[in-house]
């Protein structure tokens, strides 16, 4: 299967199978003009099985969003066909205005102007909490 | 600023000593008379509640200060549209201290975010209420002597109580606490707080839905109010709403010596009949609710005039 390599961009690599489509959709990508790939169950050593996402624009990445949903993923900046620069993701310590708090009783909910902020609370199963109303982030 | 938001802000050593700042007031009243002259507490009860509201104005009437505040959003300037935050913003340039009543989660926390002066949460929906675990402490330290070694059973519903999780919270802290889970299976506590304050800290526990059959090992018994709403279906409210009731018959089995505290308002999970019982510690701890706060108004006004 070949897809077209990019001039300038960004190539999302490592994203754990299953989890593209979740990454397109909370970045928004369907609002770009720019051609987007989206590459699902390539086969990977490292994987066993992984999932690409390429963008042919400078896009900004939402980093903290990224590492939230998949740490593991690496994020591959390309110009003139060349890679400039590979970003390894970590856990963010804080989302700020990346999710919304889901629970209808938190004062974010209502309160204008108040940002929506999650803090990691447990690093192993990977859990943020909104700080206002400690109600578990979810996609 | 000092705030107290959440009652694990507070540490353990702090804890200790609010009891024992409490302990000197319900001792020796009159040096406390005017501890607070000429200082301002403004209660912003954006939902009603009489104990709470009650309970922190007589606290600073007690300690000589004033008040000031309103007891419904109706009377506020949220029925206009305000902000949390610019009223909090607003209010600490009248007051010293602040008590925030709000329905929704985490409304007292924006407001300590902008305030001036010393927030305390008193109560934000189903979310934390910090002082009802201190009135909860300050009762079991005056019944019992101390924390270490108690058996401690909660009964009713224990899925939605706040009170409950905030109290097991704050338990966690002491050592050799065992803890006896009593509730229908539909009102079991939250795998947060079984998990992630219980297990987590390595606290001997039960549970069970036969309240009869574990009274006898209690040292304290905090009672809740099982709730109609709460279940899905009418028939097994019906089946299980009177195993919950306290009646003088289920205690019976129980040690002559038990605390038997309920955070209030009740319903009729405890039957009138136990108000003569000795072991009803009730309307102790709502007593005590205003010594605590007594404390607490004392300790951040120090902290922030420091």
């Amino acid at each position: 299967m070949n897809i077209d390599s990019i001039v300038n961009g960004v190539v999302i690599d490592h994203i754990k199978a299953g989890n593209a489509m979740k990454l397109y959709e909370l970045l928004n990508l369907e609002e770009l003009d720019c051609s987007v790939a989206i590459i699902k169950n390539v086969t990977s050593r490292k994987m066993g099985k992984k999932d690409i996402i390429k963008i042919d624009s400078d896009f900004d990445v939402n980093l903290d969003l990224i590492g939230f949903v998949d740490p593991d993923a690496t994020i591959n900046i390309i110009r003139d066909e060349k890679l400039v620069e590979k970003k390894n993701l970590s856990l963010p310590k804080e989302l700020t205005n990346v999710l919304k708090c889901k629970n209808p009783r938190c004062i974010s909910s209502v309160e204008q102007e108040l940002p929506h902020i999650f803090r990691l609370t447990d690093e192993k199963n990977r859990i943020y909490r909104c700080i206002y109303c400690e109600t578990k982030a979810e996609i | 600023m000092r705030h107290l938001i959440n009652i694990l802000d507070l540490s353990r050593e702090e804890i200790d000593e609010l009891i024992d700042v409490a302990n000197d007031i319900i001792a020796n009243p009159e040096k406390y008379n005017e501890a607070c002259k000429h200082k301002i507490l403004a209660t912003l009860f954006f939902e009603p509640s009489t104990r709470t509201r009650l309970s922190f104005e007589s606290a600073m009437l007690s300690l000589g200060g004033e008040v000031l505040g309103f007891s419904e959003a109706a009377s506020s300037s949220a029925a206009k549209g305000e902000s949390v935050s610019d009223t909090a913003r607003t209010v600490s340039c009248y007051s010293d201290i602040i008590a925030m009543r709000h329905p929704k989660e985490g409304a007292p926390y924006v407001a300590s975010l902008v305030s001036e002066v010393p927030v305390i949460n008193a109560g934000d929906g189903g979310h934390n209420h910090p002082t009802q675990t201190l009135t909860d402490l300050l009762t079991i330290k005056r019944e019992k002597g101390h924390f270490e070694n108690l058996t401690v059973g909660f009964c009713g519903d224990l899925k939605f109580g706040r009170t409950v999780h905030s109290l097991i919270s704050a338990l966690s802290r002491y050592s050799g606490i065992k803890i006896v889970l009593i509730s229908p299976e539909e009102l079991k506590v939250p795998s947060y707080v079984k998990n992630g304050v219980i297990k987590a800290n390595n606290m001997p526990y039960v549970q069970t839905t036969d309240l009869e059959s574990v009274i006898g090992d209690l040292d304290v018994l905090y009672m809740t109010r099982v709730q109609r709403e709460r279940f899905f279906n009418e028939e097994d409210y019906l089946r299980l709403k009177d195993s919950y009731i306290l009646t003088p018959k289920k205690l019976e089995k129980a040690k002559p010596d038990l605390a038997i505290l309920h955070p209030l308002p009740r319903v009729n999970e405890i039957s009138v009949e136990v108000d003569k019982d000795p072991r009803a510690c009730y309307f102790k701890q709502v007593r005590n609710g205003r010594y605590i706060r007594m404390a607490l108004i004392l300790k951040l006004l120090k902290e922030a005039n420091a």
